[in-house]
């Protein structure tokens, strides 16, 4: 799988380099800065890019600015932004165009190696990954409104983790319970929030973004 | 003509001509008072008054202005903040502020005698210099002038031959000389003269050296707090959790060689801990410069805290450009703080945050649908943002009927840079 990598801390990005490395990715491109990281998204066009959002030459959103240019010009190009600090606003900027293929994860979360190569999988596939951060502080918003408070505790968990862009095998996994309830917990939760239901996973962890995000 | 001679000439055109563009400030003065008069005098002299005392503030303005470009003299304007535009009695409390500022009155004193005595001393040269030319143009003018039967005089002089015409344009020559060389002295003179009735009056001054020393010891105390809590903060939280870190890995280290199986537990541990580390200072980050706001500038840094809010926030953002960083700052944490003090204290559901940056101030309005009776009490959070505000010589107004809607009007006067169109308008 290659990749392209955008981190201005050399320690970081040889390190991460070496992660992905070590795991059977090949990083065709490590940038330190959002010009160099545009034009290697739009000229190399990895199946995923792994980028920070704070980038020179600006030090503002940079890298997010790139990634969100890129996907203009590419559409679903996959992008999994990395970040010292979670915002709900750029995780609605990034996940807009409604076309998959993104994530956005607390940088930290680099130090669970399995986690964080699974979400770099689940990402170039096409899917989501949303850190557990962004999910608990959009349910917690929602919190006061009444068809969140008529989910059971375990539907608010499988929920959390269906936002996050998680497969039903990895949130039996996560929950320590069966495929074959997690797939009932759906679609209670989906006939609750009176959602249409839907097979893709995509399409299910768009829906309920959205939902969120409202 | 050598050099410096030309140059002193130019000088004494330009200051000329300048005195000239001062006598018709002059005139328009004339103009204003006139209208302030028949304002004063109409029936409605309560709704013409204080658009007509603008227009002179204007005007005064302006010959603060050209004192300033013209002659190096700096007149700084002498006028008290004006109040916010919003609320019911918006029409008397811009009554009272116009009324009570005695910088309004030397205004009016201003206008009576500017015609006469700055007019004087603007237009004089100009005049000097003009009768200069017309002695200057004697030798051609005088024969006509005679033949039409004028009793033709240029100053002592009967002009009534050739020679006397040149004698005349001889003296001419000179008037113009002494034209020039008053120019540049009566421009300096009228500045003087204009700062005299337009500059801040000593009482003025220690009233806004009074307000200055106020909010800077505010400003002084804020942040000398800001600086304690940031350093309990790191002490009790980020520090003690490396600490913690460091510990369990130095305890890790000694089991390694017998119990690996405890030093996995130890491992984990040590992440979790430099997990929750690393969450406490970005907490702490969040609390003295948010990231969006740094990134992004005050609209979308005001976005982002409505989508945190649990409050349902419609954010109308008209910000054209970037705001100095510290207006930016302080506006952030006041928005942050009214919007905490709606969701805990209001009962409301619905906030409307209307943000926008007109003339020279950032206006703030956040309204919510609660039960009202708020109050800005010494020690609330309001009362608070009040303070931190006047730092910027910024407000805070309150109306909060009981029953609601409560509305929080904030103003602070700033500059924007980099104009750059934002204008949305959005639902959180």
């Amino acid at each position: 799988m290659r990749i392209v990598l955008a981190e201005d801390h050399a320690l970081l990005r040889d390190g991460m380099t070496r992660l992905l490395q070590a795991h059977g990715f090949t990083v065709i491109a490590a940038v330190d800065n959002g010009t160099d990281l545009l034009q290697a998204l739009t000229e190399r066009r990895p199946d995923v890019a792994v980028v920070d959002v704070r980038l020179p030459p600006s030090f503002t959103d940079e890298g997010l600015q790139a990634a969100l240019a890129a996907r203009r010009q590419i559409p679903g190009l996959p992008v999994l932004v990395l970040s010292q600090y979670v915002e709900q606003l750029y995780a609605r900027e990034l996940l807009a165009d409604g076309a998959g293929g993104i994530g956005y994860l607390l940088k930290d979360r680099v130090s669970s190696t399995d986690e964080f190569l699974d979400a770099v999988r689940r990402v170039a596939a096409g899917g989501t990954a949303m850190d557990p951060a962004v999910i608990s502080r959009l349910l917690a918003r929602n919190a006061k409104g009444k068809p969140l408070a008529r989910l059971t505790q375990r539907e608010h968990d499988v929920l959390a983790l269906m936002a996050e862009g998680r497969s039903n095998a990895a949130i039996a996994q996560g929950l320590i319970i069966g495929e074959g309830a997690v797939g009932k917990h759906i679609a209670n939760i989906f006939a609750k929030l009176d959602l249409p239901p839907s097979d893709s996973d995509n399409r299910r962890v768009r829906a309920v973004l959205t939902y969120l995000n409202r | 003509m050598s050099s410096p001679f030309a140059a002193w000439a130019r000088r004494g055109w330009v200051a000329a001509g300048r005195g000239l563009a001062l006598f018709g400030g002059s005139l328009l003065a004339v103009l204003l008072a006139v209208t302030l008069a028949l304002a004063v005098v109409s029936v409605a002299w309560v709704v013409l008054v204080p658009p007509t005392v603008m227009a002179v503030r204007r005007l005064a303005n302006r010959a603060r202005r050209l004192a300033d470009a013209w002659a190096g003299v700096h007149i700084p304007a002498p006028y008290l903040p004006q109040p916010l535009n919003g609320g019911p009695k918006r029409f008397w409390r811009r009554w009272t502020w116009i009324v009570r500022d005695p910088a309004t009155w030397r205004d009016l004193l201003w206008l009576l005698v500017d015609p006469i005595i700055g007019a004087f001393l603007a237009g004089l040269p100009a005049a000097v210099i003009a009768y200069g030319l017309f002695g200057l143009a004697q030798p051609i003018v005088w024969q006509p002038i005679v033949d039409a039967g004028g009793s033709n005089w240029y100053g002592m002089i009967h002009v009534d031959s050739q020679p006397a015409a040149w004698l005349a344009a001889v003296l001419g020559a000179g008037v113009v000389l002494l034209g020039l060389a008053i120019g540049p002295a009566s421009l300096l003179l009228h500045a003087q003269f204009t700062r005299s009735l337009l500059a801040p009056t000593p009482a003025v001054l220690a009233q806004r050296v009074r307000h200055l020393t106020e909010t800077r010891a505010d400003a002084v105390d804020a942040q000398a707090a800001e600086l304690r809590r940031i350093e309990r903060d790191l002490h009790d939280g980020a520090q003690a959790g490396l600490v913690a870190v460091g510990m369990t890995l130095s305890a890790a280290e000694q089991l390694l060689a017998d119990d690996p199986q405890a030093v996995r537990t130890l491992l984990g541990e040590a992440r979790e801990a430099s997990t929750k580390a690393l969450n406490e200072l970005r907490d702490l980050v969040r609390g003295i410069h948010p990231p969006v706001l740094a990134d992004r500038g005050l609209g979308d840094a005001v976005r982002a805290l409505a989508l945190d809010s649990q409050l349902t926030v419609q954010v109308s953002v008209d910000v054209p450009g970037r705001l100095p960083p510290a207006v930016e700052s302080a506006a952030y944490f006041a928005v942050s703080e009214v919007l905490v003090n709606a969701a805990k204290h209001s009962g409301a559901e619905q906030v409307w945050l209307d943000l926008r940056h007109h003339d020279v101030a950032l206006r703030i309005r956040v309204t919510d649908n609660g039960r009202g009776a708020a109050e800005i009490g010494h020690g609330t959070g309001l009362h608070g943002i009040q303070r931190r505000l006047a730092t910027f010589d910024g407000t805070l107004a309150l109306t909060s009927p009981p029953g609601g809607p409560t509305t929080v009007t904030m103003e602070v006067p700033c500059a924007l840079s980099s104009p750059k169109t934002t204008l949305s308008s959005e639902t959180e």
